[in-house]
This record gives structure tokens, C-alpha cells and sequence, in this order.
């Protein structure tokens, strides 16, 4: 129990810090430290993200920053897909769908690299808030 | 080509959806890596509004594949609420530490974690 917490404290932290979505943390979290397999981690993690985007939805809506007509009609579009893809992660085997993921978690630690290093072009440090 | 014809526009949400849950449903994670990009390039989206509003968009589609995933009976509820909830603290905490530490040297240290974590996927 408190390795769950320790996880979606963690994780979120991370999140907030770097902009990594959740859900990239969560599934080999609950896998690694928690043993559950890939099919269950990737189950939980869907339904574990559900609060955490409706606190960041509220927080972004603040700012105006979300669209709602187009965030509600990108997620009821959402369905086929999401159904689609559940069906198909379910047809494939824990082993291919866990090397499947270690390489998604590879690509976003590139595309970390990247931005880090991009960031780092010499006085480009200040403004995150690119207000103009 | 007219840039954004009334057809054009539910087109282009409807395949960015469909593809965002395709990505959501197989890897278990929000769909923000496939959302906010398509709608930064086809919908000329600024960068704050794509992700707010893919966060909003990620509330319906998790949703969705946390429900289809209830059907195979993969999905443990109480690890999701002890995960899900401390999750929306450190969020909070994050983003506040965001303007405070050097995130650049943070992000390449926790892209070595990212990898070192595939690596011990790939070989269980």
C-alpha cells in the first residue's frame, strides 16, 4: 500500500516537474515494484490518470488554456480507438507488450534528452513562460 | 485547400482521437505524446491550449479504456485510487518545484531512470 502511494507521489511529481505524462510512470511502477503484470499495470494506470487530468483540466481551464468544445468532441471521438486499442493490447502477449513499452519509455527519455538539451542553447534560459 | 472548412475540422479531431485512444488503449498511458503535437501541426494549436486541452481530452479516453479494460477484469481498482490520488499532490508539487530547480539537469538524470527502467523491462 505504501509503495502504491510512494509511486503516484513520485510519479506525479516527475510529471509536474517535467511534463512526462502519468501514465509512462505508472505502468512500469506498478510492474517493477508493485508485480502486477503488463496487462493489469497498463489497466490501473488508465483508471489512476482519470484524477490527476481532472485536477491538471481544472488547473489548465483556469488559464483558458483548455478548448472545451474541441477537448469534448476529441474525447467522445476518443471511444473506437480507445476500445480498439484495450481489444488489441489484450491479444497480445504480456512479454511483447512489455518490450513494446520499455521501447515507448526509451523514446520519451530521448525526447527528454532532447528538449534538455535544446533548452540549454546559452541565453535561452529564462523565459518558460514565453508570455508576448 | 481552405485551411479549416467546417468538415475539415471534426475530420481531423475524429482521427487525432481515434489514434490518441488506439495509443491510450495499447500502452496504458494518457495519450498526451500523440494529442498534443496533432494539434499544434493540423489545427495550429499554440503549445499551453494543446495540452490543456488534451488533458480534458484524456479524462474521456482513459476513461473509456479503464472501462474496456474493466471487461477483461485487469483493472485493480484500489491500486488505481492509492496511485491516482497522492499522483494529483505531487503534480502540485512538481509544477511548483518546476520554477525552482534546474530541470534540465533533472530531466537528463531521469532520462537515464527511463532507460535503465525499459532495460529491466526488457529483460524479465
Amino acid at each position: 500500500m505504501i509503495a502504491a502511494i510512494a509511486i503516484g507521489l513520485a510519479a506525479g511529481v516527475v510529471a509536474g516537474l517535467l511534463g512526462v505524462g502519468g501514465g509512462v510512470l505508472f505502468v512500469p511502477g506498478l510492474v517493477l515494484l508493485l508485480g502486477l503484470d503488463q496487462h493489469q499495470a497498463e489497466a490501473t494506470s488508465l483508471l489512476a490518470i482519470i484524477p490527476v487530468a481532472i485536477v491538471g483540466t481544472y488547473n489548465q481551464d483556469r488559464y483558458g488554456n483548455v478548448r472545451r468544445a474541441d477537448a469534448l468532441l476529441l474525447g467522445m471521438l476518443s471511444l473506437a480507438g480507445a476500445g480498439a486499442g484495450v481489444a488489441l493490447a489484450n491479444a497480445l502477449s504480456g512479454e511483447l507488450l512489455r518490450d513494446g513499452f520499455a521501447i515507448l519509455m526509451m523514446l520519451v527519455a530521448f525526447q527528454l534528452v532532447r528538449r534538455a538539451l535544446r533548452a540549454s542553447r546559452p541565453m535561452s534560459d529564462a523565459p518558460r513562460h514565453p508570455d508576448s | 485547400m481552405v485551411a479549416d472548412s467546417s468538415i475539415d475540422r471534426p475530420l481531423k479531431l475524429m482521427v487525432i482521437g481515434t489514434l490518441a485512444g488506439l495509443f491510450s488503449g495499447l500502452f496504458g498511458v494518457g495519450g498526451g505524446t500523440v494529442i498534443v503535437p496533432l494539434l499544434i501541426l493540423w489545427l495550429a494549436y499554440d503549445e499551453r491550449s494543446a495540452t490543456g486541452t488534451s488533458l480534458a481530452a484524456i479524462i474521456f479516453i482513459a476513461g473509456f479504456g479503464a472501462a474496456a479494460q474493466g471487461l477483461y477484469h485487469n483493472v485493480h481498482v484500489l491500486d488505481a485510487v492509492l496511485i491516482g490520488v497522492p499522483a494529483i499532490g505531487g503534480v502540485l508539487a512538481g509544477t511548483w518545484l518546476q520554477q525552482r530547480l534546474p530541470t534540465r539537469t533533472i530531466s537528463l538524470l531521469f532520462a537515464v531512470v527511463l532507460v535503465a527502467s525499459a532495460v529491466e523491462l526488457l529483460l524479465r
